[in-house]
């Protein structure tokens, strides 16, 4: 199988930035003459988790896609580390009912992989013996976990969710995100998400991104709640607050916390972790 | 013992089956029928400029199929409204056919067996032909099969790891073109979208994965080839449509036994994953929505 065209990381970029699996500099996406995104610098690390959160139409999806090479760049550049293997759960996939699907036959595309590793794979997804059943048939939250599965099994590098959680409940994303953070410790595998809830992220994230066509801040989960520009943009409902799923390690039954919980997460930071805003301009 | 001839109009039937079977359940799956049939129709022309230019008919219409094929495959990225563009693409490509017949005096009377195809006909070098097509369509697909299969599913999911949907739907492209050629002495120009067409849906009834699915056409396509023409024979009806015809009843017989199948199934509280009414998945082929129920199933 071939890995996608990769420019060679060139320039005179160091340290981190030279380790990275994918980075955009200047990045600028247009659709149809409409500028979505625009002056978008990003890098993530190996084993980094990194959430993007942003209103509805800010570019979220844009800009993991066009991180993958799925868009094109109408300004500004995206360098993939060479050879980098991508795990990606699109915000929808569409099975089409006039194609038969096992759980098990999806699991095996594009590289076909043996029972027992698939049977791991849903196991470790939490839906074990899923395999004969159709695609279709799947509830919302076993489509997501089975995706994931599908997206683990390659062994990637990074694993890119786009909104892994819609249509999910609470208890549901809770798990969905402890799974994410499980999987990172094990694996060491890198973690870009894009959130659709503006106000709850995964407290594992060791960076948010909070777009709006540009960014308009970043950095730890808590910096950024605190950050001027996140409140401007989010600042209601929650009282601008991000809060952040926790795991309770005590008891067996998951009760998730609910987003207007607020848990302590300290507001006043570092000083050298000030969120990096750029002009906030929202428009 | 049948008559040599009978033998050999089933031997051109089952190779044309062979590749129609998995080519026509990804004509299903990408909704290609439309993309089919203008290819098709190209055919007639093709045999036209294969007359004309003294060229043996399956290289006429394979290098006709293939320039249809590229171009509606070229129209339909650059984002044309793809329904409307492949019906006027269809319909031209049979109009201009049929006028180019018209100046070619030695084609006229053989019209028929362009558009119908005239099986019974073939000779032990359109064997050949039709043989050496078939399997160089079935290996291409299989050779392609796992990247070809992900594209379907989903194109971006594909470039995600790292395939070149565009690349894929170029050998389907050739593929197609190749069955036209192979198929237009056996079931002639008219009716080879249905050889594609039909036999796939009959398998999608039963079928629970792809390469079910595609194994069942084969089957379907090649019952549907030898029943048609025992029944052109029997009747003395045209063999072409026959076997369309059979092909046509045996969907017909996949329906109506996936019904009472589910039926069954309904009243023993097991329902078969994956189908939701056998008439609306075989037919159109609607999208069945898993949202709804989610699970807050915890990790293992």
């Amino acid at each position: 199988m071939t890995r996608p065209a990769i420019r060679p990381a060139t320039g005179p970029a160091a340290g981190p930035a030279a380790a990275a699996l994918i980075s955009a500099k200047g990045l600028g996406v247009r659709h149809g003459g409409v500028a979505v995104l625009s002056g978008i610098d990003f890098a993530i690390a190996p084993g980094e988790i990194v959430t993007i959160v942003g209103p509805n139409g800010s570019g979220k999806s844009t800009l993991v896609r066009a991180l993958i090479g799925l868009e094109p760049a109408a300004q500004g550049r995206v360098t993939r580390r060479a050879g980098l293997g991508i795990g990606y759960v699109p915000q929808r996939l569409h099975v089409d009912a006039a194609l038969p699907m096992t759980v098990r036959r999806f699991l095996s595309l594009p590289v076909r992989v043996p029972d027992d590793e698939a049977e791991a794979a849903l196991a470790r997804c939490g839906v074990t013996g899923l395999g004969p059943r159709q695609m279709a048939s799947l509830s919302g939250g076993q489509f997501q976990r089975v995706l994931l599965a599908r997206a683990l099994l390659s062994r990637p590098e990074i694993l890119i969710l786009d909104e892994p959680t819609q249509g999910l409940d609470q208890p549901g994303v809770a798990a969905f995100y402890r799974l994410i953070e499980e999987t990172r410790a094990e694996t060491g595998v890198a973690v870009l998400l894009v959130s659709h809830d503006l106000h709850v992220v995964m407290s594992a994230s060791d960076r948010v991104i909070c777009l709006n066509g540009h960014i308009c801040c970043e950095g730890a989960p808590q910096v950024v709640s605190a950050a001027p520009e996140y409140r401007a943009l989010f600042g209601f409902g929650t009282g601008g607050a991000l809060a952040l799923y926790r795991h309770v390690h005590d008891h067996d039954h998951d009760q998730p916390h609910r987003h207007d919980d607020g848990h302590g997460h300290p507001h006043g930071a570092a000083p050298e972790d000030h969120p990096q805003g750029h002009e906030a301009g929202h428009a | 013992m049948p008559e040599d001839f009978v033998i050999r109009a089933a031997l051109a039937g089952i190779g044309l089956a062979l590749a129609t079977g998995p080519l026509g359940a990804f004509v299903v799956w990408r909704r290609m029928a439309f993309f089919g049939d203008a290819t098709a129709h190209a055919a007639i022309l093709g045999v036209v400029l294969a007359t004309a230019a003294s060229l043996p008919l399956y290289l006429g219409t394979l290098a006709v199929a293939l320039a249809m094929a590229l171009s509606v495959t070229a129209l339909g990225r650059r984002g044309h409204g793809a329904d409307t563009a492949l019906g006027v693409l269809a319909h031209a490509a049979l109009a201009f056919g049929l006028v180019a017949v018209s100046f070619m005096p030695g084609l006229r009377n053989d019209l028929s067996a362009y558009l119908f195809g005239d099986v019974l006909t073939v000779t032990r070098g359109d064997l050949v032909w039709i043989w050496a097509g078939a399997l160089l369509v079935l290996a291409g697909l299989v050779w392609r099969w796992q990247a070809l299969l992900t594209t379907t599913l989903n194109a971006e999911l594909a470039r995600a790891a790292g395939l070149d949907p565009r690349r894929e739907e170029l050998v389907l492209t050739l593929a197609l073109a190749l069955v036209v050629a192979v198929a237009i002495k056996i079931v002639g120009a008219l009716m080879i979208a249905a050889m594609l067409i039909i036999p796939a849906a009959t398998a999608r009834s039963f079928a629970r994965t792809p390469e079910g699915m595609a194994a069942g056409a084969v089957l379907a396509g090649m019952l549907a080839v030898l029943a048609g023409l025992a029944v052109s024979m029997r009747l003395d009806t045209p063999a072409g449509p026959s076997i369309v015809a059979v092909a046509a009843g045996l969907f017909a017989l996949s329906l109506f036994a996936l019904s009472l199948f589910e039926l069954g199934l309904g009243r023993a509280g097991d329902p078969r994953p994956g189908t939701g009414t056998a008439l609306g998945t075989a037919l159109s082929g609607r999208e069945q929505t898993s949202e709804g129920a989610s699970d807050g199933q915890p990790p293992a």
